[in-house]
């Protein structure tokens, strides 16, 4: 529109706060649906914001990641009061928990410090009053010198208000103002000497406020006192200041200045909280304590976890069952619309074959991902997640993890059928860098949504009566693969120490399903959004590089010339001249054959009816008996019996002609190039150049395995009624075996991560490390399938 | 009677009072900034199956600390009298 009546003006503020404290609640109920996720320039810290109107503003909300603190220990610290400093927001929204209120004052304080524009939101007054606490918020307000507003985010109570609040605190457009707390009288002189010293400075950057510098130099706080690199001269001086403060504090109090000053924060603080904050004195436990008196307990606790693991396992599956079924009919409709559509041809092929395959294969297991998470988020939003954190810490450290690795690996598939690309982006809960890249390393060996079907195929061709076993077998393979994993990584390339693991145990809460939903929808759009990019380009590239280049003219009519020879030959037999006196008769046959086997499989009464009309009905019926070893039809003759047997040796040798076209076709393409070169390594774990293909397109996702065995096997572009279903072609491969078998199992969950994995991890850390994982994946996958493969062969030999 | 042991001594449910948290850095400030200084309360109130991490109540939320963390903090306990 041309004319725009009147510019609406324009706030930005920042949402800040503890974890836990409700911050994620607060920002959905502010921004709604509209919100947007990028990344911090330069980190991996998720950067989410949204925009809401109010009035004549246009009200720009950022969410800084949840924090404790604003030191520079931690990357979302130092992110947020980056934030704060260099892009000024007009204030800060510091979400403040009511039931929770010392803790999350220490924030609070030091936003007073800082001096930035402050409202304090003061969240679920409700919870706080549940458990016996009230709060004096106007008494709050006055000692923090910042506007309190009492809220129960959760139910959208006091959101209004707060919107008003932060327009009326813009409108006064107050200054920056630090607040001069004591930190006793050692610290308060060190702080006005270097304060001072700092302000004298020529090249003082205004940014900062010089007392909060003061106060950081003495906290011995990195980024701030490498600052003053860039003023040598009074640089020099204020470390001298600082040394010699922490001499004198080590010698009097047997502390670090740092140290003191938190004490004197939390003395502050406790100043505030006994004028505003009345608690009528509550002995008995509450009720999440209670809870965890049971979930937590040392002997049931891990009971409750497996039962509750297991619940999820079987929920997701049992859920997704349905929505499954008909997504796969859906893909299946679709690609019969399309065939009948489009002529046959490579257009055909591309799209069905190619696109759709790769494609629906990802997008059918939306619902079971979807499940997962939904599952997931309930255990996270509910404080569950925090539980299992604590119980495993123990084991977990020992592989050089950390307690909150554990969520990590859940979502990557640890109760099988999650996604390793969230999983990925979960390793963002863990603050050392060492020990998240341990857990980024690993997370791929999970057994992800997309192993599910490899699994399933294998399983139901080989251990078809230990399916439930062979796939828990997997899954605590899969645990043991990732935790070693790890050890090792820390122990070689990884070494370092462990990190503080104090943290918080929220009480249980009821989630919300708004949270619920946004949370799982995040993920799920996560896995989603890969089969829309990565998935359509690799399906298309798999697909010509597994059709061009075709087979010449002079190859594809020697296997004609052969079949036609077939026919001649059948066709000078005894036996079936009587039936079938030419070539076209014998095919017409060769098809009604097909169709009729097809209608007894489905007892498809209605085409058997119109097959049994058919002149050829006694020879159709007595091949079928004679290819299931059944005694024959009732009233056939010795004639029949004979024309029938050579019927069927006849349709073994076309099948089988085809076949090796099929494979003679696969073989000259690049795919095949490539497969056949691979056998070179891939013959000692005992893969066969089709396998390698299928393995070669399970890097775009896995998924593409079994869509791609399939072709490789030649089903597809056979007619798929007459092609036998994969877990049949794969019995007869005589090179497949029980033992090759579970070597292909256990080299799919531990071959390389699929391609969105490998960009995802590129993004949490760097392209080494990305490659570092392609590689480290490989050779574990390859070094144990060939364990396991040289040592199987070994004793069965 | 009244005694200070480290945290990790303390027994399941037992109370006591925050007298000194010694240690320094990271884990320093990060014992810190979630609550345990001193002249804090503090009730222990389980421990994980493997009896590492403990788990621990002060004012009004439960948090998390490793064996070797809870050595770093000193705490006022009543003992009864020998």
């Amino acid at each position: 529109m041309m004319q725009e009546s009147r510019m609406s003006k324009k706030i930005t503020i920042a949402l800040s706060g503890n974890p836990n404290a409700g911050k994620t609640t607060v920002f959905n109920a502010l921004t709604g649906a509209r919100q947007h996720i990028a990344n911090y320039p330069g980190v991996t810290v998720e950067k989410k914001f949204g925009i809401v109107k109010h009035g004549d503003y246009e009200i720009e909300v950022v969410d800084l990641p949840g924090t404790y603190s604003l030191t520079a220990y931690s990357l979302e610290e130092i992110v947020a009061r980056d934030f704060l400093i260099n892009e000024r927001p007009d204030l800060v929204v510091d979400i403040v928990d009511a039931s929770n209120l010392d803790r999350n004052l220490y924030l609070t304080v030091q936003f007073r410090e800082l001096g930035i524009p402050l409202i304090v939101a003061l969240n679920m007054v409700d919870v706080a009053e549940s458990r016996g606490i009230r709060i004096d918020h106007a008494a709050l307000s006055r000692l923090l010198e910042a506007p309190v507003v009492p809220m129960v985010a959760r139910s959208n109570r006091g959101i209004r208000a707060l919107l008003d609040q932060i327009v009326s605190s813009a409108e006064a457009n107050r200054e920056w103002k630090p607040a001069a707390i004591s930190y006793g009288l050692d610290i308060d002189q060190s702080i006005a000497q270097i304060t001072a010293l700092i302000e004298k400075s020529e090249i003082y950057d205004k940014k900062y406020p010089a007392r909060w510098r003061a106060l950081k130099c003495l906290e011995g706080d990195s980024q701030i006192t490498g600052l003053l690199q860039r003023d040598p001269a009074i640089g020099t001086e204020v470390l001298e200041i600082c040394k010699n403060t922490h001499k004198h504090m080590m010698a009097t109090l047997e502390d670090e200045p740092e140290g003191v000053i938190a004490d004197h924060r939390y003395g502050y603080i406790n100043g505030i909280t006994k004028q505003v904050l009345k608690r009528k004195i509550d002995l008995r436990l509450n009720l999440s304590d209670q809870v965890d008196k049971v979930l937590t307990n040392r002997a049931l606790g891990p009971l409750f976890m497996i039962a509750i693991l297991y619940g999820i396992y079987s929920f997701t599956f049992w859920a997704s069952e349905v929505p499954l079924t008909l997504l796969e009919s859906f893909f299946d409709w679709i690609k019969t619309v399309l065939s009948n559509i489009l002529p046959p041809g490579n257009l055909q092929s591309l799209i069905v074959s190619g696109i759709i395959d790769g494609v629906g294969g990802v997008l059918g297991f939306v619902p079971l991902i979807m499940f997962m998470f939904f599952a997931i988020a309930i255990m996270e939003d509910s404080g569950y997640m925090a539980r299992v954190a604590y119980m495993l810490d123990r084991v977990l450290r020992w592989f050089g993890l950390h307690g909150n690795s554990v969520m990590a690996l859940i979502i990557s598939g640890g109760i099988s059928g999650g996604c390793a690309v969230p999983g990925v982006f979960a390793t963002r809960t863990l603050r050392d860098p060492k020990e998240r890249i341990a857990t980024l390393l690993v997370v791929p060996f999970m057994n992800c949504g997309a192993k599910l079907p490899v699994y399933a195929i294998i399983i139901a061709a080989f251990f078809a009566k230990r399916q439930a076993q062979m796939l828990f077998l997997l899954t605590l393979l899969s645990w043991a693969f990732a935790l070693f994993a790890a050890k090792f990584l820390r122990m070689t390339v990884l070494k370092g120490p462990k990190t503080p693991f104090v943290m918080e145990l929220p009480p249980y809460r009821i989630p919300t399903v708004k949270g619920l939903l946004i949370h799982t929808w995040e993920r799920t759009w996560q896995y989603i959004k890969k089969a829309g990019t990565v998935i359509l380009g690799f399906s298309i590239l798999i697909w010509a590089m597994m059709t061009f280049p075709a087979l010449d003219e002079h190859q594809i009519r020697s296997f004609e010339e052969r079949r036609n020879q077939l026919v001649e030959d059948t066709l000078a037999s005894h036996a079936l001249k009587t039936i079938a006196p030419n070539g076209e008769v014998l095919m017409e046959l060769d098809a009604l054959y097909t169709s009729y086997r097809a209608a007894i499989e489905n007892s498809d009464s209605a085409s058997l009816e119109s097959i049994a009309e058919s002149p050829y009905i006694t020879l159709l019926a007595a091949a079928a008996r004679l290819e299931e070893n059944a005694p024959p039809p009732p009233g056939a003759t010795v004639e029949n019996q004979l024309a029938a047997a050579e019927f069927l040796d006849f349709r073994r040798g076309m099948q089988s002609s085809r076949f090796e076209e099929q494979q003679a076709r696969l073989k000259h393409t690049v795919a095949g190039w490539l497969g056949v070169k691979l056998e070179a390594v891939t013959s000692p774990v005992g893969f066969d150049y089709r396998l390698n293909i299928a393995l070669l397109a399970g890097f775009a996702a896995k998924e593409m395995v079994v869509s791609t065995l399939g072709t490789a096997y030649s089903l597809g572009d056979v007619d798929p009624e007459e092609a036998k279903s994969l877990t049949e072609r794969l019995q007869q491969d005589p090179r497949w075996n029980p033992l090759m078998a579970f070597t292909v199992l256990v080299f799919t969950m531990l071959y390389v991560p699929c391609f969105v994995t490998v960009i995802s991890i590129q993004r949490e850390s760097n392209w080494r490390w990305a490659a570092f994982s392609v590689g480290f994946n490989l050779l574990v996958a390859y070094g144990v399938s060939l364990l396991i493969y040289q040592i199987g062969s070994a004793l069965t030999a | 009677m009244k005694k200070i042991v480290r945290m990790r001594e303390m027994a399941d449910n037992q109370k006591g009072l925050i007298q000194k948290v010694t240690a320094t850095g990271e884990m320093g400030r990060r014992i810190r900034e979630m609550g345990l200084v001193p002249g804090n309360e503090i009730q222990i109130q389980g421990r994980a199956p493997l009896k590492d991490p403990v788990a621990v109540r002060i004012k009004d939320y439960v948090l998390t600390l490793r064996n070797n963390e809870s050595d770093r903090i000193l705490v006022e306990v009543e003992v009864p009298d020998p």
